[in-house]
């Protein structure tokens, strides 16, 4: 668990240092089926059906299906690389440094962890929800901010693992089913996304803000 | 039991049907029939006060036997406007109001299907009694109702279905986080989330991850709710959605993240943590009335002009609980006439625009003349949501006002009178300039399927200020109960 623990740490440094959209799609996906392996390895020994279908759907769903279908939403738009984000790449990944010192801070303080779970997984939990939040609000690109709404996702999973908590079948295969069907959602919505001319790049989506009134100052509701 | 099933299964099977069904005809027949056998089982299970047993995921109690009705009552509203609507709507592509760019509607099978599939998940996170299968089922309101925002597949309804469906996602999986929190608090992982479960042994739970969950909730299930700072989606969403699914979205969905927050509230209150979740809903309910008058008073859109409404009266709504005692029942009831004439007023919104063709407030003059039903519903749905007498709105308004005063919020209590009056003012200059003054263009002709849903539900919402059903205040007052608050 350690080992899986670091190497998704480390993938999401990645993700906060790459520009290119095709890496970050696979590399949430090498997430995703991290991620699925967690509960299997953590039940280890009692071999329960439920926990193998959840993990194997969870692999299934986030590291195949869902990054097959932003590949080809990305090949379909020809969109290669996130353009000009408000945070930089060099100053992400140190910002990204900062959030795992304080996602581990917050694990140990919290006590996130319980028994056979290491401290560093409950760490990379947290991380992994920050990592998602901050690439949602500091990249322009409507793909990259669905990989970061499966990043986040993937995060409140992994604490709910953290945490052995065991939710019934039914509620983790609810929570699964919507997770895929958002981002599937959001795929569709790219697809249409794409169609629009000014909007091929998926940035700047400001049509709706509040129109400025003659003779006063627009309040900039979407700022 | 079985009674609870059909009606979550039946509008998602109808749903299902609904997107194979080639026959328009059929289609619709479908649509109507579910949403009439809906609205009849879901009065039949409100009445019915089964008590819910230990284990049960689903179940009624009385929070849910006030929001199951109202909930399938506005969706059968709804269903009989929107199927003139969608039958008036136009195949072919055609040019946009505003930027004059071509485009096409959703395929009918779409939005219908998915029109019932929001029925059924909204049905769902009511009836549900395990906090993890509510979860799951508001975020199934999200992804059901998406498509429907994007109805006229322009791109202002593509941005509108984006902001919508990314910060609500984003702002659910915050509530997860919380919900998963809420079991830590239990201090042991592999426990029974059920409602009752938790409930029975609320005086055992952790105070310091109870609150961490609420708030993880409070904010995430109240960006869904439209509560300030995180309402950002909603004026896009209510003003680009046709106006049946607008209705919909304010007056039955946001009921549903609401209740979502009473539910981890209710568990706070059972384990003697009231008072910690009560400052910070009005805190958030203050803000969101503050924004939304901020917004209100000049704007020159009446689609946004009814959202920011909607925003200001979740605030009311947020408010009033946070007062609790009387103010848990006024906000309860509160709900309820929100929601009535909410969506009557969306309707009239939607009619309005079939007529003008803009949503702005500064070209429509003489509303009165051109079009007299749309013209008086407006006028009517105005007052009756700015809480003026006769109205419901004033009676649950004026309670959460006695609330605050009784107990000695008196800043409180003046921030909400000024805010209240502040959005009387601002939306009455708009609304009036609106539909008085002279007719610029020869009387329009009303359709009756378009007109005559808001008008039921203005009929309704008279009623609710006038007389309240004996069954309804006891309702009322037993799910007051459940969260801590006393009898009116």
């Amino acid at each position: 668990m350690e080992i899986i623990s670091v190497l998704v740490i480390v993938s999401c440094l990645f993700l906060l240092g790459s520009s290119r959209l095709g890496l970050t799609v696979r590399i949430v996906a090498v997430q995703g089926i991290l991620l699925g392996l967690l509960p299997i390895i953590r039940s280890s020994g009692t071999i329960r059906i439920g926990v193998w279908v959840l993990g194997l759907s969870g692999i299934l769903v986030k590291g195949v299906v869902l990054p097959w279908l932003m590949s080809v939403v990305l090949r379909h738009s020809g969109v290669r690389r996130e353009i000009e984000p408000f945070v930089g790449f060099g100053r992400s990944v140190l910002l990204g440094v900062g959030l795992l010192a304080l996602s581990v801070w917050m694990a140990a303080r919290l006590k996130l962890a319980t028994e056979p779970v290491p401290l560093i997984m409950a760490a990379m939990a947290l991380f992994l929800v920050l990592v998602g939040l901050f690439l949602m609000i500091s990249r322009r690109k409507a793909i990259t901010q669905s990989m970061a709404y499966l990043v986040m996702e993937n995060g409140v999973y992994a604490v709910g693992i953290s945490m052995s908590l065991d939710f019934p079948f039914i509620v983790e295969l609810g929570i699964l089913l919507d997770v895929f069907v958002g981002v599937f959602l959001m795929g569709n919505l790219l697809f249409h996304l794409d169609r629009e001319p000014r909007h091929a790049e998926g940035e700047g989506l400001i049509e709706l803000a509040e129109h400025p009134h003659p003779g006063t100052v627009s309040l900039g509701e979407h700022g | 039991m079985s009674l609870l099933l059909i009606v979550i299964v039946l509008p998602a099977v109808s749903g299902v049907a609904a997107y194979f069904i080639r026959a328009h005809r059929v289609r619709r027949l479908v649509w109507g029939a579910t949403a009439g056998v809906h609205f009849a089982l879901s009065i039949k299970v409100s009445l019915s006060g089964v008590p819910v047993s230990a284990g049960a995921w689903i179940g009624v109690d009385p929070l849910s036997a006030l929001f199951l009705p109202l909930t399938s009552l506005l969706f059968l509203a709804a269903t009989l406007y929107g199927i003139g609507y969608v039958a008036r709507e136009p195949v072919a592509p055609r040019p946009d109001f505003e930027d004059g760019r071509l485009f096409r509607n959703e395929p009918e099978s779409v939005f219908t299907g998915c029109l019932l599939l929001f029925l059924s998940s909204m049905s769902l996170a009511i009836l549900s009694r395990h906090l993890g299968l509510q979860w799951v089922a508001i975020e199934a309101t999200t992804l059901s109702s998406a498509p429907l925002i994007y109805y006229h597949q322009n791109r202002r309804s593509l941005e509108a279905a984006w902001n919508y469906i990314i910060l609500c996602s984003v702002g659910i999986a915050v509530a997860l986080l919380g919900i998963f929190f809420l079991a830590m608090a239990t201090q042991n992982g592999s426990s029974d989330l059920t409602i009752q479960a938790l409930i029975r042994k609320a005086g055992r739970l952790d105070h310091g991850w109870l609150g961490t969950a609420f708030i993880m909730v409070l904010v995430g299930y109240g960006t869904k709710m439209g509560l300030a700072p995180l309402h950002t989606w909603l004026p896009d969403a209510h003003s680009e959605a046709p106006s049946a699914v607008s209705a919909l979205l304010s007056g039955a969905l946001l009921n549903c993240a609401f209740l979502g927050i009473l539910r981890v509230q209710q568990i706070c209150v059972a384990s003697g943590m009231a008072v910690f979740g009560q400052d910070l809903l009005i805190l958030f309910g203050i803000l969101s009335m503050g924004i939304a008058a901020v917004f209100i008073l000049r704007q020159a859109d009446f689609k946004r002009l009814l959202a920011y409404s909607s925003i200001e009266h979740m605030g009311i709504l947020s408010l009033g609980v946070g007062l609790g005692g009387i103010g848990l029942f006024g906000s309860l009831l509160h709900a309820v006439n929100h929601s009535v004439v909410k969506a009557m007023l969306f309707m009239t919104a939607g009619n309005i625009l079939a007529a003008y063709r803009t949503k702005s407030t500064t070209r429509i003059t003489g509303l009165c003349r051109t079009a007299p039903v749309s013209g008086v519903l407006w006028v009517v749905g105005f007052l009756a949501i700015t809480g003026s007498p006769p109205f419901g709105a004033f009676v649950s308004e004026f309670t959460i006002l006695r609330a605050a005063i009784g107990q000695g919020h008196w800043i409180v209590a003046t921030a909400y009178l000024l805010l209240l009056s502040v959005v009387f003012v601002g939306m009455g200059g708009i609304v009036f300039r609106m539909a008085l003054g002279s007719a610029d263009r020869p009387a329009l002709r009303e359709a009756y399927s378009a007109s005559l849903p808001p008008i039921a539900l203005a009929v309704l919402a008279l009623i609710l200020g006038l007389w309240l059903p004996s069954r309804l205040v006891e309702t009322l007052n037993q799910a007051a109960l459940l969260l801590g608050g006393g009898a009116r």
